[in-house]
């Protein structure tokens, strides 16, 4: 029977700070444990921490395997008395934040490193997807795409059909991403996109065509939790947590995906940070694929179910524009770097807030919202999540 | 609709043969219960026992309740597609080198949602029913075919790289002299295969039933005698390249148990005729059926071996050969294991008592060797592996798996 | 009798000057056996599988190891062999005396008979005027059957049809008449079996293998090349396999006959 849930607490005393980002490659011959810890290393010489400072440490990396976070504790001599492996793929980072932020709230640890990273070998994007999960063995992977093209070729097709997305709504969301990653000295995709560049690409798996695919590569992504008094005291810029939710597995009698977790929980979102939609500066949402995206916009309360196609004609999804979008170009410009791809956006998103941008700024980046989904399972991602954040006062 | 298939033009001998890759066949075991029905041709999903609830995909507690009473039944297969994709890049090499490749998200009317392989001929929106089929790997995958039949629709190449069928392939039929080896003939020739090779040994022997043989369409008569290693090696050396399903018929039924006979002599023959004989025959063809598994139109598709339902439960009364069908089984599950790197196909079809003269004093229900023909060729062209063919097979495979012991006692309670 | 110069044997052999002349079908599998009712235990076939070729199985030799019949190709039928002679003295492959394996073999050449009947049977009178022409047929000589049986295909050689085999072979008369009042050391054909392809049928049925074996004689059978013999003259060297109680054995048929080169 439904219950009144318990009022949620708040994040009040938390920040995000230290963003971090090991510039992209496309191939490495590294382990995932020389990006992570190149990662940490970067931390702790931006930070001015020394490693053994570090007493929280959460991790989300596909190829660390057969490791996982606590193998990495002594391989890059850590010894926390915090610790989490978050195997949620694009949704890691803002939970990591979730729970590393709940860890430093109740004194359990000091300065949480949340770090998510992936090499990438030859054969990686192949042999992580061939064990990805056990409904993908049985009932997706022998259906022959070798990924997770033709699921969310299922999904887009099914989108387009129900609502009238056309391919040019979606090849405007790449191409302002494009846009916005051409200043990212580290983003992997150099070149522009023209909408016309966009529809001639060859075809994957119909409708999804090549600039709708992120690009898998080698990269890791970290920021620090820490309590905003201690920020303060050492002189560096956090973000503040506003809100956020997790949600997984939701609608799952839905035959094919049109909505996420997001759409459960987003009434939440907005009241626990007391903003609204219009009070956004700018957004990162998961992009996969574009039509996730889409599905971001509509969930989160940016318009309604089925609107996102006029949604994305009537606004312009550049820094510069009326709804700034992955404003560092997303995944589909800079990479997917593994479980790095769930850091992306939290990542961009502490340096707007901070006026560290790598890119272009954001003009007047005070409030952004980061939205994480993942862990496509058998036909649909199961993950998501999201966080308001705010720059600090 | 799709394109009817073409009889294959002869293989080009300069050029390099094509050799066989897989698609992925790692399952997990509760998906194996798809596997299972997959190789007997059924449609099951997991029923769960305490709510009703039909899951997919395969799982180990329902996701209504929590059950883990999940049990694998015959379930509607009829749909609706919802959704479909045509993938143009695989990164899978099975599937990079067969694009375009059609799958689609099919609505079963009894709930799931089933993510499917697709016949060219089901449309978006469409009503369509599925099938389970073992594909390359040896593993159950779902396939999508239209919910009414459609002209030509075996030949779509789905359903053509999933069964075994014998149209345009070539057939070796191992034992011509007996009634069912001769059944065999007439029904692979009646299925379109291109050459049915069929072999006598001891041609000094005279046979009933040689001219009706001979006047079958396609039929070409070869020496072969599956006791003789020499034999078998030979014509496997002349002939193994252009073979693609080998039907082993040969057979040596006699009466008899274990402790009753008294002496080694016709078991014996039993063995080397139907035990060693099958490994002849696997050693000699195997390899090249192996390498040919994806050598084109006609490509290597099966090895069929013909085994007494009692391979399962031994029947006293004819007790010896019981047991020598039963090293047969055994000998053909190695083989598919063997076979599956080339993606070939081992099919057992079993049969009770034949409508042969060893069985004569058996009461019916007796199989006729036209009706094993019959099945086995349908068998090929479904992808099937494991028939019971006949009211008897039926009846000792119901009852061996419902209670093995029982059967045991009612088997030997002459 | 002055004892033999066996040097001088020796090499005549070597010379040709003594002429040796191979009687044996080679052992393969496809030679055919005798087919008896199913329900009854049949002959083996001559099978062979290889142990090694100069390969990972034995680097440096060949060999096989095969399976046999004690009637299969050429061979050598014991009294044992037949009821008839179940309880006689030496009666086995392995007691029969050595000197036994060497006799002097009368030849009877009924091919232009076998030609035109495959079911010719053997007469006394026949005999009788092979006699006539040739001499009494002296005491322990083989009887060897030429039919030119074994120039045939191998479906014509076991001349089987619906109601059996269609080959020559004795008659009950001639069999018991060979043993009486010629003391034969015994009989040898070219055909499967010493008696005719239908001798089922006759009284006694099988009267080569019930006289001659229940007289302590022996058979031969499968032999080939009996068209190389002179009708007396020639020794026949037939020595079984010394198998335990063995009924009888493949063996090397040798026939040696005066005169040079062929």
């Amino acid at each position: 029977m439904p219950r009144q849930p318990t009022a949620r607490r708040t994040y009040d005393g938390v920040v995000a700070c230290q963003p971090v980002t090991i510039p992209y490659v496309r191939y490495s011959p590294e382990s995932a444990a020389w990006w992570i810890g190149s990662a940490l290393h970067q931390l702790v010489l931006q930070s001015g921490l020394r490693p053994q400072d570090l007493d929280g440490f959460s991790l989300s990396s596909f190829t660390a395997a057969p490791d996982t976070a606590i193998g990495l504790t002594q391989h890059l001599g850590l010894t926390p008395r915090w610790l989490d492996h978050i195997a949620l793929g694009g949704a890691s980072g803002v939970v990591a934040l979730r729970r590393a932020a709940r860890a430093v709230q109740a004194g359990d640890a000091e300065f949480v490193a949340c770090v998510g990273a992936d090499t990438n070998h030859v054969d990686s994007f192949r042999k992580t997807l061939s064990s990805f999960s056990r409904f993908a063995q049985d009932a997706v992977y022998p259906y022959g795409s070798g990924g997770p093209n033709a699921s969310f070729a299922l999904i887009t097709r099914n989108y387009m059909n129900r609502f009238g997305a056309r391919r040019e709504d979606f090849g405007k969301i790449c191409v302002a991403q494009r846009d916005n990653a051409l200043s990212v000295p580290h983003a992997l995709m150099k070149q522009e996109l023209t909408l016309e560049a966009y529809l001639a690409a060859r075809p994957i798996a119909d409708p999804i065509h090549l600039f709708d695919c992120v690009m898998p590569c080698a990269g890791a992504e970290a920021f620090l939790v820490c309590r905003a008094e201690m920020a303060r005291s050492q002189g560096w810029a956090g973000v503040q947590v506003l809100s956020t939710i997790e949600r997984h597995n939701a609608f799952s009698d839905d035959p094919i995906q049109t909505r996420g977790g997001w759409a459960m929980d987003a009434g939440e979102l907005w009241a626990m940070a007391d903003v609204r939609a219009d009070g956004i500066d700018f957004v990162e949402t998961y992009d996969d694929y574009p039509v996730i995206s889409m599905l971001q916009f509509e969930d989160l309360g940016f318009c309604g179910k089925g609107e996102g196609p006029d949604f994305v004609r009537s606004h312009t999804l550049t820094n510069d524009g009326s709804f700034p979008h992955n404003t560092s170009g997303g995944q589909l410009s800079v990479g997917q770097a593994g479980a790095g791809g769930g850091y992306l956006g939290l990542v961009e998103a502490i340096r707007q807030l901070t006026g560290t941008a790598l890119g272009r700024q954001v003009p007047n980046a005070r409030i952004g919202l980061v939205s994480g989904f993942g862990m496509i399972n058998y036909d649909r991602g199961l993950a998501s999540c999201a966080a308001i954040l705010a720059r600090s006062a | 609709m799709s394109t009817p298939l073409v009889r294959p033009k002869r293989k080009n001998p300069l050029a390099r043969t094509r050799l066989p890759l897989l698609p992925q066949g790692a399952r997990s075991r509760t998906a194996h219960g798809l596997t299972a029905a997959a190789a007997e041709g059924r449609f099951a999903l997991q029923v769960c026992e305490n709510c009703a609830h039909i899951p997919y995909p395969p799982r180990d507690a329902c996701p209504r309740c929590l059950s883990a009473r999940l049990t694998f039944g015959d379930v509607d297969p009829n749909g609706r597609l919802i959704a479909e994709t045509t993938i143009r890049v695989s990164t899978d090499p099975y599937f990079r080198e067969r694009t375009p490749w059609r799958v689609g998200t099919v609505k079963l009317d009894a709930g799931p949602v089933i993510v499917a392989h697709l016949h060219g001929d089901t449309v978006e929106g469409e009503r369509v029913k599925l099938v389970l089929k073992l594909d390359k790997s040896g593993s159950a995958v779902m396939l999508a075919l239209p919910a009414q039949e459609t002209p030509n629709m075996q030949a779509d190449p789905h359903l053509r790289e999933m069964t075994s069928d014998p149209l345009y392939r070539r057939v070796l039929i191992s034992d011509g002299r007996n009634a069912v080896g001769q059944a065999m003939a007439k029904a692979f020739s009646e299925a379109g295969a291109s050459i049915v090779f069929i072999g006598i040994a001891d041609p000094w022997k005279p046979f009933a039933g040689m001219a009706e043989l001979s006047k079958i369409e396609r039929v070409e008569i070869v020496p072969l005698d599956v006791t003789d290693t020499e034999s078998v090696t030979e014509l496997a050396a002349q002939n193994g390249g252009r073979i693609d399903i080998v039907v082993n018929t040969a057979e040596h039924v006699r009466p008899g148990g274990i402790i009753e006979r008294g002496n080694l002599n016709v078991a014996r023959d039993e063995m080397d005729i139907r035990y060693f004989g099958t490994l002849r025959l696997a050693q000699a063809f195997g390899p090249a059926l192996r390498f040919r598994g994806a050598d084109g139109v006609n490509s290597a598709a099966a090895f069929v071996n013909l085994l007494s339902v009692h391979a399962l439960m031994n029947w006293p009364a004819y007790g010896a050969n019981s047991a020598v069908e039963a090293a047969c089984l055994s000998a053909s599950q190695c083989m598919r294991a063997e076979l599956r790197p080339g993606g070939v196909r081992v099919l057992n079809a079993f049969f009770g008592p034949l409508e042969t003269e060893w069985f004569q004093t058996v009461p019916p229900p007796k199989l006729a060797p036209a009706a094993l023909a019959k099945a086995v060729v349908a068998a090929l062209k479904d992808g099937n592996e494991d028939i019971f063919v006949g009211d008897i097979a039926q009846d000792i495979r119901e009852r061996f798996k419902t209670n093995p012991k029982a059967l045991e006692r009612e088997l030997g309670s002459h | 009798m002055a004892t033999p110069d066996l040097l001088a044997f020796a090499n005549a052999v070597a010379t040709g000057a003594i002429r040796v002349v191979d009687l044996t079908q080679t052992l393969s599998p496809e030679f055919p056996t005798i087919v008896l009712p199913p329900e009854f235990g049949q002959c083996a076939p001559f099978r062979s599988e290889e142990v090694s070729r100069y390969d990972a199985r034995g680097p440096a030799w060949y060999w096989n190891n095969f399976t046999v019949g004690e009637h299969t190709g050429t061979h050598f039928d014991a009294p044992i062999h037949w009821i008839s002679g179940k309880d006689l003295p030496d009666n086995a492959v392995d007691t029969i005396p050595p000197q036994k394996f060497i006799a002097p073999a009368a030849v009877l050449d009924c091919s232009a008979e076998a030609a035109a009947n495959p079911d010719f049977i053997l007469t006394i009178e026949f005999v009788e005027r092979w006699e006539g022409q040739h001499g009494q047929i002296a005491p322990g000589s083989w009887v060897l059957l030429r039919t030119d049986w074994s120039k045939k295909s191998y479906a014509d050689y076991a001349g089987l049809r619906e109601d059996g085999a269609h080959t020559p072979g004795p008659s009950p008369a001639v069999v018991k008449w060979l043993v009486e009042a010629r003391d034969v050391h015994g009989f040898g054909t070219e055909t499967i079996g010493t008696d005719a392809g239908q001798a089922h049928h006759f009284n006694p049925p099988y009267p080569a293998h019930f006289y001659m074996h229940g007289k302590g004689r022996y058979g031969l059978q499968c032999l080939t090349r009996l068209d190389l013999l002179p009708p007396t003259g020639a020794i026949i060297f037939a020595a079984p396999l010394k198998i335990k109680q063995g009924s009888g054995s493949p063996l090397r048929v040798l026939a040696l006959l005066p005169g040079g080169s062929a």
